[in-house]
């Protein structure tokens, strides 16, 4: 009779994996007692504003008071003992996982960051979403573009394009709806330049986006200098999208105040978000886009016509890097600044890989940048020792993190980046 | 026709082996050319002037004609006498040389010569950075990060260490800044090789970071006294010697440039490891089955891209500028590559690439002075012969020529895999 042993693949290995994230999550809870909890006096309190002030539209609700180092310790210790429990008995979701423990770590250091002063956390969180609205439309339009295979980088040169295009379009015909249809006709433009040299001419579609960027950061620079900085009032002076307030929705606590009385463009990004999942996801057109994606040459066997299908994805996708364009301008400030856009383009990429291709987790993706970029400029106003110049690097330095941590697991469209030959 | 006989026809046209050459020139010429003709373009049609003229176009067509031909003369005129000089002036300060042996006249008129020259050293290191990494088959957009803290290293190095002889000074002051690049290329370079992520993002995100840190640095530890947030001056040794007295700027950074091409020529093209490097960017899959380490080769390259761009800040910063003040780095990413896409990613195409490069800025100055016409338009131009260089074909198909197909260097693949 033969002696049994397990077989070789059911002998559970302890992986290495594992065995790094436990240890950098029970660090990360070491981390957050030794930096944030160590060094507050006790009986220390951290008032939470749950209301924006001076804001009628809204119910008020109590502010929230946490003292700070109990709280902390609590954060400390739910980072270590979940990576104790990964080291024990692997969590099979490690991703969820990192991400509460990150909750955690950014957590405490808001706590620490407040101890002893308020803040107004609504104002934060609706800010956070605010700012996320070009970066989630620019992953949008990163979004529908790779889903059938091309490349598109090129979104800060059409996000500024599009931005001095809405601005100089509105304050011409005092109307700002015309400065938006602006915005997406230059983005379709742009789009559509991309197009064609992508898929007709066969550039390397990096080097396409490249250009894109190149030439759309120098002429706006052109035009500003030439043009919008000479002509201020008759060129450069558009106004703002006003804030619209959904009248039932918007006493909703917490959430109210936070989601319901923003402008136009904000609404139009989280409804383009919807229906771009439901597009890509539940209708043929979605199907034939990610099968152009996955497989070129099975779609084009099947009769779906590849170069038209990509041909309209990057038109359409330049149209939402062309809201999200506008957002800069009429959305925001009113007049259009060189090289405004200031790497959002960017960040909105690392959103989409981020977001694994799928618009939500983009959104989501955005969100947390969005969070970042808040953050950075109410740290400025609070006064922590830490310079603002280190704060203004903390959005790139997340979005580095995250696309080392995020790629090796996101799977891009097969076909990605490759043109497509009709053979 | 099929592709053969369109392309033997091609060859017996343009002369065969010999005109490889002339075939390998054309298209990068044709798409200068192409671009000055786009510049011109715009120009005119953004000139007040010319567009007030061509509203009473059909009392005056003349007038509207010659507003046209004036507005481009005026510009390109001023682009060509701010990158080489008034010849006219030039030949008159050597004939006031030779009567009075009076220098400075002579000095004065072949100041834009030797700013041009001087402006090309930066353009030749940088583009170079972009092109071995190319090379790799890796995007390095990161060029004006690692040039920002390659002159900010070096620039340290240069002010902050009294006392010793410049033949130690100033190699260490460049040294400083070729490691300093160095460093700033290889996070990107290292996230690639062993995560996946993609280079052109985390490039551009270490430009970011550097924009914040050297905006830290200058308002903090590395400020000089005073209200401006500049460096403190380097010493005298550590100082790239010039040609000239003052106020020409021309230096030996020029002859260190030329030199550090040709060993990056002998590096990629006469050694194992550049054979490594380029194989690697050929064929990943290819060079793994031949043994090669693809994790090395990608940090290296991005290593070495990181040290010539370093390098380039420093030459700029200890030949011309003597201090580092903000946005000092401002435009040489964009432009490197470029540079490196006209060079062909070829050490040599990018010498001659960035001459024309640093004509081309160094001009420009002198057109937005006396033209009035913004700086800006030359990133237009780049942009465009990007474009045309990368698009071989739109070229083609302008003018109707037709090209032996030349192989075709694959830049760069899609995201992480």
């Amino acid at each position: 009779m033969a002696t049994n042993s397990l077989p070789v693949k059911e002998r559970k290995k302890y992986s290495r994996n594992r065995l790094v994230i436990g240890l950098v999550l029970i660090g990360t809870g070491l981390l957050i007692l030794l930096l944030f909890g160590l060094h507050l006096q006790a009986g220390q309190v951290a008032t939470y504003a749950l209301t924006p002030r001076g804001d009628t539209n809204v119910i008020p609700i109590p502010d929230l008071t946490l003292p700070v180092q109990t709280s902390i310790y609590v954060l400390a210790l739910i980072s270590i003992f979940l990576g104790a429990w990964h080291l024990a008995r692997e969590i099979r979701s490690s991703g969820a996982l990192m991400g509460v423990v990150a909750f955690c770590f950014v957590a405490a250091f808001l706590l620490c960051a407040t101890a002893g002063k308020s803040m107004d956390l609504v104002g934060v969180l609706n800010t956070s979403m605010v700012r996320a609205t070009p970066i989630a439309l620019a992953a949008m339009c990163g979004v529908i573009s790779e889903r059938s295979a091309v490349i598109n980088i090129g979104l800060e040169g059409i996000m500024l394009s599009a931005a001095m295009g809405a601005v100089t379009a509105a304050t011409i015909t005092h109307n700002l709806y015309i400065g938006l249809v602006a915005a997406i006709l230059t983005g379709a433009i742009l789009g559509a330049i991309h197009a064609v040299l992508v898929i007709r001419f066969k550039v390397d579609q990096i080097v396409s986006g490249t250009a894109v960027n190149i030439i759309g950061a120098g002429a706006t620079n052109f035009l500003s200098a030439r043009f919008l900085e000479t002509n201020v009032e008759k060129l450069n002076n558009s106004g703002v999208f006003p804030n619209i307030t959904i009248p039932l929705l918007v006493k909703i606590p917490i959430l109210g105040p936070m989601l319901f009385e923003n402008n136009l463009i904000f609404y139009l990004t989280i409804f383009l978000v919807a229906i771009l999942y439901v597009v890509l996801f539940y209708t043929p057109w979605g199907l034939r886009t990610r099968a152009v994606g996955e497989h070129p040459k099975a779609a084009d066997t099947l009769g779906v016509n590849v170069f038209l299908t990509r041909y309209v994805n990057v038109i359409i996708g330049g149209m939402l890097a062309g809201i999200g364009g506008a957002y800069f301008t009429i959305g925001s400030i009113g007049r259009f600044d060189r090289l405004m856009t200031n790497g959002k383009g960017f960040i909105g990429l690392a959103a989409m890989i981020f977001g694994k291709w799928n618009p939500i987790g983009a959104y989501a993706a955005s969100l947390i940048f969005g969070f970042a970029d808040s953050l950075q400029v109410k740290m400025q106003i609070l006064n922590i020792p830490i310079p603002s110049e280190f704060l203004q690097m903390a959005p790139y330095i997340v979005t580095m993190i995250i696309l080392a941590g995020a790629v090796g697991r996101a799977h891009p469209p097969a076909a990605d980046g490759a043109a497509y030959e009709k053979q | 026709m099929d592709r053969n006989t369109t392309e033997k026809k091609a060859e017996k046209k343009t002369g065969g082996q010999g005109g490889k050459l002339f075939q390998t020139l054309l298209i990068p010429v044709l798409s200068i050319f192409t671009g000055l003709v786009f510049g011109a373009i715009v120009i005119v049609t953004t000139d007040a002037t010319v567009i007030a003229a061509y509203g009473s176009f059909f009392r005056a067509p003349g007038t509207a004609l010659l507003d046209t031909w004036n507005a481009i003369a005026l510009a390109y005129g001023s682009l060509f006498v701010g990158a080489f000089g008034n010849p006219a002036t030039i030949i008159q300060a050597i004939h006031g040389y030779y009567a009075t042996g009076d220098q400075k006249d002579l000095l004065l008129s072949i100041y834009p010569f030797t700013e041009s020259l001087a402006a090309i050293t930066p353009y030749i290191l940088a583009g170079l950075a972009v092109a071995v990494g190319f090379k790799c088959g890796l995007f390095n957009i990161g060029a004006e990060g690692q040039f920002g803290i390659g002159a900010l290293c070096s620039a340290f190095v240069g002010y902050s260490i009294k006392g010793l002889p410049w033949f130690i000074h100033l190699p260490l002051a460049l040294l400083a800044g070729a490691a300093g690049g160095a460093i700033w290329g290889a996070i990107p370079g290292y996230l690639k090789a062993v995560t996946g992520a993609h280079e052109v993002v985390n490039t551009i995100m270490m430009n970011y970071i550097s924009f914040s840190l050297g905006d830290w640095l200058l308002n903090g530890p590395m400020k000089a006294p005073g209200f401006r947030p500049v460096t403190p001056v380097i010493q005298d040794s550590a100082m790239l010697p010039r040609f000239f007295p003052a106020p020409l700027r021309f230096n030996w950074g020029f002859i260190l440039a030329l030199a550090i091409a040709a060993l990056v020529y002998w590096f990629l093209f006469k050694t194992t490891m550049g054979l490594e490097i380029r194989a690697v960017g050929a064929n990943p899959d290819g060079a793994r089955y031949a043994g090669m380490n693809i994790v090395k080769n990608f940090i290296l390259a991005m290593t070495i891209s990181g040290a010539l761009a370093g390098l380039a800040g420093a030459t700029q910063v200890l030949g011309i500028d003597h201090w580092v003040s903000q946005n000092f780095s401002s435009g040489y990413g964009f432009d490197s590559i470029a540079i490196a896409l006209l060079g062909q990613s070829h050490p040599f195409g990018v010498v001659l690439a960035a001459g024309l490069w640093g004509f081309l800025r160094s001009g420009a100055t002198n057109m937005q002075s006396m033209a009035g016409v913004p700086l800006d338009v030359i990133s237009i131009i780049q942009g465009l012969v990007v474009i045309f260089v990368a698009a071989p074909a739109v070229i083609r198909w302008i003018y109707h020529i037709r090209l032996a197909r030349t192989e075709t260097t694959v830049l760069t693949r899609g995201w992480g895999k």
